[in-house]
């Protein structure tokens, strides 16, 4: 019966990461897949919807969950804004695509130092953590924080309204042409530049999304935003660059290892995670969904 | 106006490389302690960004593994800085990182473009993150004591170094190896297909480029004294690299060599002068320079001489 409750607890725990993994690698694959924009500053997105609802709890009592609803759209127009202004000129500015890919890779590395040196100024840069529905539940004996269901909840509600937004909806599908062939796209009458910024935008939004829910159940600091933007990669190339399907299996997959590992030794979690993506690289660079 | 056009066309030339080398080697006689100390850092980032570009420029496979190569140079001075003399140390500190670059370098054959880039970012995160486990549950210390060898030594160790790597930069550039790095670049597929052995070429270069990285590490290591794996692989020493060769422009020898020069030297001031500013000044220097200047600032200085030709042409 313990080793039951053990192993329910690996694999619960491993969801609600999981989750998580999911809904920020979903919203990286967006901006890489789509728009070729590999956003190195894509964890410190996560770290600004953190703290901003660290700080609208501590300061005035805003629920979390609400401030979810607010950092979303407004840092979905950030991201809107940054790539019809930044990312735009440099598409138009770069030789080939793969010419635009490294550029924008060093901008979004400038981009992540701004921020992260803006958040410092702000926040300081202690680690910091509030409780929020911190009552523990119970499921077949073993006990979670209430929090890290809800967020569990949250992150795979989120994820399956945006996978049927980009399957169902006119502009998803507008999205998944532009990330087939660019210009076919554009020539059947998809505005490929607006394209491009609502996928920025909606990566930042799912970082939105992420960021509040991470600051429920993890401890939060300004220069965490790297490493969410690495676990995000992996995830990203592990379900297949481009998959937005593929991200969200890959997600919870990572999150269930990473959640083995930490149950032996918290320590090794990235290390696993690097070998793990290392070896997927050299075995099967193409992901698990990937086309060939 | 001569002297520019003089410096900018034949930046190399022999005269000059003497003079600057006479007034470098002699500099510690006659200034501070301080600009001694500063010095010895600009060059520090000079070899890498050199380095860097010995293997990325030509063949544009983005690497990211600089504070792999960097780091296990350290690590090395750390690990037997105490049982051998200085010159071993640091030979040993850059066969280690040779070695380690030819592993790498023949697992990542098939790797391209962003693979390439986040393969190698990931090798020099997952050492540290290895050796930050294992210092913290099989040493039971993060950190680690380094042997302390004075600055001036350090300086003429690093000056040597500098200029190892910039010949090494230099005859690559010139010789018939050079060209092939250069069409592997263009076009791989191409490359093989006129005789290139691609692979060969790709992984020895890059072995290179780790050895003087890894010389580095185990000469600074000694200056900083105390050293911990977020020091040793902190990932700043993988993107300055690029950022400054790209700053720079990596169409010329001299470009990485202006460019690191002229970030390091920025980066020290505006650490010192502005500590809670300096990542925002920093990003922002970044993102306008990939903005305006995609050709680097020797590409800015010769499009400007081009245009001034080409005027005082119209003109006659």
């Amino acid at each position: 019966m313990i080793v039951f409750t053990t192993i329910l607890d690996v694999v619960i725990g491993g969801l609600i990461m999981g989750g998580i993994y999911a809904l920020i690698a979903v919203g990286l694959s967006l901006q890489y897949g789509v728009g070729r924009v590999l956003n190195v500053s894509h964890g410190e997105f996560i770290m600004i919807g953190a703290f901003a609802t660290w700080s609208l709890y501590t300061l005035l009592g805003v629920s979390p969950l609400v401030s979810l609803i607010i950092c979303g759209p407004v840092l979905f127009v950030i991201g809107f804004l940054i790539h019809r202004t930044l990312f735009q000129y440099l598409r138009g500015q770069s030789e080939s695509i793969g010419a635009f890919a490294d550029s924008s890779l060093l901008a979004s590395f400038g981009l992540l130092f701004i921020i992260q040196n803006v958040a410092l100024l702000i926040w300081k840069a202690d680690i910091r953590g509030y409780s929020y529905l911190n009552s523990s539940v119970s499921i077949l004996g073993a006990i979670f924080a209430a929090n890290r269901l809800v967020a569990l909840l949250f992150a795979v509600v989120i994820s399956l309204v945006f996978y049927f937004f980009l399957t169902r909806t006119r502009l998803g599908k507008g999205i998944r042409a532009a990330a087939e062939d660019p210009v076919t796209a554009q020539v059947m009458g998809v505005n490929i530049h607006r394209v491009l910024a609502i996928c920025f935008g909606l990566g930042a939004l799912m970082a939105g999304f992420a960021g509040p829910l991470i600051s429920m159940i993890y401890e939060i600091q300004p220069t965490m935003g790297l490493e969410y933007t690495v676990i995000a990669i992996i995830v990203v190339v592990l379900g297949g660059l481009g998959s937005i399907t593929g991200s969200l299996i890959g997600g919870f997959i990572l999150g269930l290892i990473g959640s083995i590992v930490t149950y032996f030794d918290p320590g090794l979690s990235l290390v696993a995670y690097y070998i793990i993506f290392i070896l997927l690289l050299l075995i099967r660079p193409t992901g698990i969904l990937g086309k060939g | 106006m001569d002297l520019v056009g003089v410096i900018f066309k034949r930046p190399f030339s022999l005269g000059y490389l003497f003079l600057a080398l006479i007034l470098f080697a002699t500099i510690p006689l006659y200034v501070q302690p301080y600009f001694v100390i500063l010095l010895t850092t600009v060059f520090m980032y000079i070899i890498i960004t050199v380095s860097w570009t010995i293997f990325s420029g030509p063949t544009r496979y983005i690497s990211l593994a600089s504070a792999a190569f960097f780091g296990v140079g350290v690590y090395t001075s750390a690990l037997i800085g105490k049982t051998f003399p200085l010159p071993v140390v640091i030979l040993a500190g850059s066969l280690i990182s040779f070695i380690l670059a030819l592993f790498i370098g023949l697992l990542t054959l098939r790797l391209r473009g962003m693979y390439f880039i986040i393969f190698t970012f990931s090798i020099s995160e997952l050492m540290r993150n290895f050796l930050l486990w294992w210092e913290t549950t099989m040493t039971g210390t993060v950190g680690r004591w380094v042997v302390m060898v004075e600055h001036v030594t350090v300086y003429y160790v690093i000056l040597v170094i500098l200029v190892l790597a910039l010949l090494t930069a230099y005859l690559i550039r010139r010789s018939r190896f050079g060209l092939a790095l250069k069409s592997i670049g263009e076009q791989e597929e191409a490359a093989t297909h006129i005789g290139i052995n691609a692979t060969v070429v790709k992984t020895i270069t890059f072995a290179i480029s780790a050895f003087f990285m890894g010389a580095t590490g185990a000469i600074m290591a000694t200056k900083w004294k105390y050293i911990d794996p977020r020091i040793a692989f902190d990932p700043l020493l993988s993107f300055m690299p690029v950022l400054m060769a790209i700053f720079g422009g990596t169409g010329q020898l001299f470009g990485p060599v202006f460019g690191a020069a002229v970030l390091a030297y920025l980066e020290e001031i505006l650490t010192t002068k502005f500590p809670y500013y300096y990542m925002l000044l920093f990003g922002s220097i970044l993102i306008v320079v990939i903005l305006f200047l995609p050709h680097g600032m020797v590409g800015l200085v010769q499009k400007w001489r081009k245009g001034g030709s080409k005027r005082q042409n119209a003109n006659s």
